[in-house]
């Protein structure tokens, strides 16, 4: 039912994808398997910008009609983007979580922590695991 | 974890089962809003099995229960269904629950499902406390099954498993009848601010209710509806939950529960409440929507200029209104419309504004 786990994203075992955008940041956002557990997502609350978030700390918050839930950061480092679109259609977050759903983009202070992160192919067996 | 005769129906179904107090009940079988869409629209079917049902019967029945609820249950015409609230002697909420006259001398008692067992030992003990010798309280939870039909295409959809016409049935009002031939009670009544149906029908046989209701409302739109639409349906249109609004601290005045209670009578709790009406209220329940962005949920703190002066029992977006709404309690000095609170949402104030209840009114035809 989820849609596939794009090859080009890393993932958290919280459920977060991580784009590494080549040039020392990285773009993020909650998976498709994510959002379809939430359901109806209906606020979302953005960082700050210029927030120091840490790689697997809570950075934002996605709330669906009947729960809250943190959004923890991919990788450490500084928010210099949120995307304030989600502001008025936190939506868009069920209808394409990959790509027009992002969250946030962050300016890492140490890259090598994506190598904690999971590929599609790992994220795949973690996901039928907790099933 | 207590199982309602549809339970396995509601895993059939797709429903994600969570245990609402001890029972295991559909929060949601696609997603809130949709089923609150299709409530409001078309019609929604809930499994209300868990809730509880009381027979109360004798010549004694109409004194004893008039010494016990608060609402006045005199010229109550047959069929005619009494909201009301029971309260301990500090005039504190024990369950609101429907009273029904059935016929002469018997009624039927609907409970919540978490506080069924202590409003049951509670009636057993006014009765012995009072000595009414001549009234049988009669605990026939686990052999009725429920049924809410909500939504505006209910009539259409129920009328051909019932006997008896529905046209002319009154919201408030219940008749019993066939349904699908086995004798059963409809109720125009329900907890949504939807016209629709409660419909109680023997534990054995309400799956079979179920199925065909479900069949036959399928080309209407009709869908089974989980607790989670259930909570934002009712928040939507301005109705408390036991637990969240209402608790053995809380009076019916300080809740939108006034209507219900007649200090003119004498019932246990009248006293308390009738001190607290002459004293005057400590806090009273009102309904705010977020100006700010932002959801209030229940137990957030509420703050006006800067003081903490109550909390929040319930929050939520809803759906058909597309705002944030809660419910919460206020000191009296700012329980007035349009007066502006704020909600403290993780480490945010965020504004609020009091407005009037419901938030949401069915236009009626």
């Amino acid at each position: 039912m989820s849609k596939p786990n794009p090859t080009d994203l890393k993932y958290t075992n919280e459920h977060e994808w991580a784009k590494d955008n080549g040039d020392g940041t990285v773009t993020m956002g909650i998976t498709d398997h994510a959002q379809h557990l939430l359901t109806d997502i209906v606020y979302v609350e953005l960082p700050a910008l210029g927030k120091q978030v840490v790689q697997g700390k809570q950075a934002a918050v996605v709330e669906s009609v009947k729960s809250v839930s943190d959004v923890y950061a991919a990788v450490s480092g500084e928010v210099i983007e949120a995307n304030t679109a989600l502001e008025g259609s936190p939506e868009t977050v069920n209808q394409d979580a990959f790509v027009a759903g992002w969250i946030m983009k962050i300016k890492m202070s140490a890259p090598a922590e994506l190598g904690n992160l999971m590929d599609a192919a790992a994220y795949d067996a973690f996901i039928a695991e907790s099933h | 974890m207590l199982k309602t005769p549809l339970y396995d129906r509601h895993v059939q179904l797709g429903g994600t089962v969570i245990d609402f107090g001890g029972w295991g009940m559909p929060v949601q079988y696609t997603n809130v809003v949709e089923e609150h869409r299709t409530t409001r629209e078309k019609a929604g079917l809930f499994d209300i099995c868990h809730m509880g049902e009381f027979q109360v019967t004798g010549p004694d029945a109409f004194a004893f229960l008039q010494s016990v609820v608060s609402r006045n249950l005199e010229g109550q015409e047959v069929g005619q269904m009494k909201l009301s609230v029971i309260t301990n002697e500090r005039g504190g909420i024990i369950d609101d629950l429907t009273v029904y006259l059935m016929s002469p001398e018997r009624y039927m008692v609907v409970t919540n499902a978490g506080t069924k067992d202590k409003d049951f030992a509670w009636f057993l003990k006014a009765k012995a406390d009072k000595g009414y010798a001549n009234v049988e309280i009669k605990d026939v939870s686990a052999e009725t099954g429920k049924l809410d039909l909500q939504g505006p295409l209910s009539e259409i959809i129920l009328q051909p498993l019932v006997k008896d016409d529905l046209a002319p049935l009154k919201f408030y009002y219940a008749m019993e009848t066939e349904i699908m031939g086995k004798p059963g009670i409809v109720s125009r009544s329900g907890y949504t601010g939807e016209d629709g149906f409660e419909i109680y029908a023997p534990w054995d046989f309400i799956g079979t209710v179920w199925d065909k209701l479900l069949e036959l409302g399928a080309p209407y739109g009709l869908k089974p509806i989980g607790l989670g639409a259930r909570d934002t349906l009712r928040l939507e249109a301005g109705m408390m939950l036991y637990g969240h609004e209402m608790n053995e601290d809380i009076t019916p005045l300080q809740v939108v529960y006034g209507w219900v209670t007649n200090l003119e009578k004498p019932f246990i709790g009248s006293d308390a409440i009738r001190h607290e009406k002459e004293v005057g209220l400590s806090q009273k329940l009102v309904g705010f929507e977020m100006v700010d962005r932002g959801i209030a949920r229940n137990d957030y703190k509420i703050f006006k200029d800067g003081q903490e002066i109550g909390r929040v029992t319930s929050g939520t977006f809803c759906p058909t209104i597309n705002q944030a709404v809660g419910l919460g309690f206020v000191p009296m000095q700012f329980r007035d419309v349009g007066t502006e609170i704020e909600i403290q949402i993780r480490d945010k104030m965020a504004k609020a504004r009091i407005v009037k209840l419901p938030f949401y009114k069915r236009e009626k035809v």
